[in-house]
Order: C-alpha cells, then structure tokens, then sequence
C-alpha cells in the first residue's frame, strides 16, 4: 500500500484596480490604446520624475481589504523592488514589503465538507509591468510601457487549500467581493485576474511543508485545476522516486498541458528591497477608516437575503442574479420600471445566461440598458411582440442595446392583432383546411394547434399565438 | 578595519546590480564596502531605544492625487529618447527563450 499525501496550496493573487488612472501617474489606464501613448516620464522611470499616489488605489486596496476581514495597516508606505528586466523602466518596481496595507484576514468559502476559512496573509499595493511582444522579423524585443504603473493589489493567502476545488472556490469568492466592490472585474483571460499557485506536497499527517514550488501564467478556472492535478502529481512522483523537489518558478503551458521550470540567467532572486523615498508614508485615520467601511456594499448574502424579501424570488433565481453585481444591479433596476420581479428574473436566467455564454463573456460586459429590458418585458406582455421575436429584440439589444420599440418597429416585427389583415388569414386558413376544422368541432381539441400554426406561418409570425387561438375558437363556434 | 569583503561577496554585488567590474574596481569596491559597513556599526553603537524608525527624511505624510487622467499622449517626445524605436514602441536585445 503506497503512501498518502496532502496537498498543501497558498495562492498569490493579483487583481487590477479599475482606476482611471494608473497607480502614480495621471496617465491613463484605459485598455488598447496605440503602444506607449499612455506613458509619460513617471511611468517610464525617467529620472528626477515624481510618484504620486492615487488617492482611489488606496480606497480600493482598504475596501478589498475590510470585505475579507483583514486588519488595515494605519501607517503604511511603499518599497522598491529591484530587478532589471526590459519590461520594467525604472529597474525597480514599487510595492510593498514591510508595512503592506492589510494583514491577517480571511475568507469563507464553501467546500464538500461545509465552509472554511482560507487566511488572507496580507494585501499590497503596487504596479503592473509594461508588455514585451517579440518581434520575430528583427529577432528583438519591442515594449509598450501603456500597462506601467497600472494599479494592482496581490493578494497572499495562507497555504490553506488542500485541492483545486477550494482553489477555485477560494478564487470566486475573491472575484465576487472585488467586482460587488467595483474594484475590478477580475476577468482571468484578460489578465485583470492572475493567480499564481504556491504547491507542495507532504505525507498525509505530517505537519512539517514540504518544498514548494510556484506556478505561473495560469489564465482560466481550467488552467489552473489542470495545473494543480499536475503538478502535485509530479511532486508526489518525485518523492516515491527518491527525488528532491527543487523549489522554483515553473510556467503553465495550457496548450501543451504541462509545466517546466523557468530559469534566468541570472537567478539571484535578491530584491534588495528598501523604502522608496519618492514616496512620503500613508497615515490611515480611524475617521477616513469609519468612511471606508460606511462606504462598503451590500455583499452577496445580504443581497439575496432583500431580494428574497422584497421581490419574492426563488433560491434558485436568487442564485444566479446575485453572482454579479452587476447582474443583480440590472435586475433591480428593470424591476423598478416594470414591476414584473419574475419576469425580469427569467429573461436574466434564461436568454441573458445564454448568450454570455454563447459570446463568451462575462456578467461585467452586459451593456443592456434597464429601460430598455422594461420596455421589451412590458411589450410581450401586452401581446405587441411574440416570444420570438421578443428574443430576437433580446439579442438585438445584448450586442448593441438598441431601443426596442424603435427596433420592432425598423424590422416591422409587431404582431398584428385583431386586425383586418389578421382576420382575413384566419378566414382562408379555415377555408382551405376542412378536414381540421371538422375535427375540431367533432371534439379533436388539438386540431386547432395545426390551423393556429398554418395561420402564424401565413402571417409570419407576426401574431400572438394565443391570440390567434381565441380568435380561431370564436371564429369556428360562430360558424358551427 | 574590522570588515572584510569577500571576493564572492564583491561579485554577487556585482551581479546583482548588473555591473562587470575590473579587478582593480573590484578591489577599489571591496576597500569602500568595508568601511562602509564599519560606518554602520558606529551607528549602531548610539542608544535608539524608544527611537521610530525614519522611513522617509521630509516629515509629509498622506500626498495623492486624485484619479483624474491629466496626461495626454507623448509617445513622440519619450520615444525621442530611445536608441532605437520599432512601430512606436521600444526596441530591446531579445528577452525570450
């Protein structure tokens, strides 16, 4: 019988704060702009330039965290991290090492074997790197600076999990409380969220970490599962060969489904870190503190619990519209104009999830505005629109949130209702089909389906089928 | 002097703050480190106790910005800089494996 191991898992997470502007600089933060036009002397470390901090990153760091239970360090500054690589202008990036904003907090979670707490060791402010692309035709490296000084926050867990299950639960619960936070949108495969995986692996009961190793570039929910199944694979054959585990960076390659080791030439992973002394300290008064927890959001569970209340939602509908903020801002806001909680619910759950789903994005990229959704909702339910075509408005308004009335008006989608036209198609419907109407009357109740659906493909769909049906009913009893 | 550098110490100094040093400069570097570091035990004969530590020299506290984009594009005048430019951006020796 082989030996049991325990996998012992601690996370670095780095999340990107959607300020406006980056983290010293008034330069913008704004994604895709033409390479290095959004840098100026600060974010590209020229010398005898300033840093100066943005008041709302420190705003964000503090919420971030006060939502994960963390204490918030009253006076805290800034240190250099030094290292040269082209991605880096000044050498030296600024982050925090001694005094880091927010220490020793937690996070629920919830697991298999009920909830647990995963410990949050610290959260620091500091700024991304600018971008390397390799330029094959010169054999070089070209760098854009536009990402330098873009504001971010990591945050260190305790080595708390014990498999990627928690991993993944550990990094949705992050993601929940930041975006209902709307300090980020913590999208992994745009980078606004990068985890990286500290394993290791020790016989099971044992107490004593075995060597770790530190995972990168892990960019999906996906990645980093297989990543985990990996490499604790890999550390747990080493150890039944014999073999040392070597503590070291290793690089997830998803298209290949592996990891190797990263080396640099230079591998002295000596930071000489010391305090910037561009950068004044931050002082945190207990009265600017108050503000920031007066400033905290209703979170998930508070959220669920009004909505149960006020609107009378299923758990399951409560679920689903509270996994976003933003999902669940919309959803109140539709109903405040319709009225129709359930109704709003359902096209959420159902078309909305749907379609993110088929794009494939993300709750934070909704664009439909609530008065349209209202108007659409309001439309259906007075039988100016079909189910059909309310979809098609729907996706319509999904990609480019057109208006729906003005929409359904363009593409001449209004079902025609008790009208001449209408009346006439039911006429000829009955007229050419004998042999239904017959049925009907002999009692075949679901003969009136086929001439409801010959009379909805005359008028093309552009009747209320229901409607259709009552007229069809009036229409054969008056004539039997 | 109470301090001696070693020549291992001299080059993983050297290495880490990317400078290639001749064996003069070596010797020069090892000379100043070494008094250096008996500077450092100097101060710490003095009595802090009680004493804060300095982490900056002017006596400011709190300075920020607001987050307002106040800088427009100055790709041109920063690129002025740069040996070398390639579709607006910068051009360095290949960084990749």
């Amino acid at each position: 019988m082989g030996k049991q191991y325990e996998t012992v898992i601690g996370l670095e997470v780095h999340v990107e704060l959607a300020t406006r502007t980056k983290i010293f600089c008034g330069c913008s933060t704004a994604f895709g702009g033409a390479p290095n036009t959004h840098t100026c002397p600060v974010c590209m470390g020229m010398p005898g330039s300033l840093p100066v901090l943005n008041r709302k990153v420190l705003e964000y760091a503090v919420l971030v965290g006060l939502a994960s239970n963390c204490e918030i360090t009253r006076y805290c500054k800034f240190d250099r991290k030094n290292y040269f690589y082209p991605d880096n202008p000044q050498n030296y990036q600024i982050s925090q090492l001694y005094l880091p904003v927010c220490q020793n907090g937690y996070v629920e979670i919830e697991t298999e074997d009920g909830s647990k707490r995963v410990g949050i060791h610290e959260i620091h402010m500091e700024e991304d790197a600018g971008k390397l692309i390799h330029d094959t035709w010169e054999d070089c490296t070209l760098i854009d600076y536009n990402r330098s000084g873009v504001p971010l926050i990591e945050i260190v867990s305790e080595p708390d999990m014990r498999n990627a299950q928690e991993v993944i639960a550990y990094l949705e619960k992050l993601r929940l409380l930041i975006s209902y936070l709307g300090a980020s949108d913590c999208k992994l495969q745009e980078g606004s969220m990068r985890a990286d995986v500290n394993l290791s692996v020790r016989e099971a009961g044992t107490q004593k970490l075995g060597t770790r190793t530190e995972m990168k570039n892990l960019n999906s929910f996906k990645a980093i599962t297989r990543a985990i199944e990996g490499e604790q694979q890999r550390q747990i054959d080493l150890l039944e060969a014999g073999e040392p585990i070597v503590q070291e960076t290793r690089r997830w390659d998803d298209a290949n489904d592996c990891s190797y080791a990263m080396r640099f030439k230079e591998d002295a992973q000596d930071y000489r870190y010391f305090p910037d002394p561009d950068l004044p300290p931050v002082r945190i008064s207990e009265e600017w503190l108050e503000r920031m927890r007066a400033a905290l959001p209703e979170f998930r569970r508070e959220k669920m619990e009004r909505f149960r209340r006020e609107y009378g939602l299923p758990d399951y509908d409560l679920q689903i519209i509270t996994q976003s903020a933003h999902l669940a801002d919309l959803f109140e806001e539709t109903t405040a104009l319709c009225k129709e909680p359930k109704k709003v619910s359902n096209w959420l759950m159902g078309e909305m999830l749907r379609l993110l789903r088929e794009r494939e994005k993300d709750p934070a990229d909704i664009i439909i505005s609530p008065a349209h959704l209202a108007a659409l909702i309001l439309m259906k339910d007075k039988g100016e629109i079909n189910g059909a075509a309310a979809k098609e408005v729907f996706e319509a308004m999904f990609d480019e949130d057109v208006d729906p009335h003005s929409y359904v008006e363009e593409k001449g989608m209004k079902v025609e209702a008790d009208t001449d036209a209408l009346r006439e198609v039911l006429g000829q419907v009955v007229a050419a089909h004998p042999k239904s109407v017959a049925d009907y009357r002999n009692g075949k109740e679901k003969a009136i389906g086929f001439l409801v659906g010959q009379t909805m493909k005359v008028m093309k769909g552009k009747a209320d089928p229901g409607a259709v049906k009552e007229m069809l009913r009036e229409l054969l009893q008056k004539e039997s | 002097m109470a301090h001696s550098i070693t020549d291992e110490t001299i080059e993983y100094v050297g290495i880490l703050a990317q400078l290639e040093l001749s064996p003069e400069e070596k010797k020069q570097a090892r000379q100043d480190m070494g008094r250096m570091l008996d500077y450092i035990d100097q101060l710490k004969e003095l009595d802090t106790e009680g004493v804060e530590p300095l982490s900056h020299v002017l006596s400011v506290e709190n300075v920020m910005r607001e987050d307002v984009v106040t800088n427009g594009d100055m790709r041109e005048a920063l690129l002025a800089n740069a040996p070398e430019e390639k579709d607006g951006m910068f051009t360095a020796p290949r960084t990749f494996g």
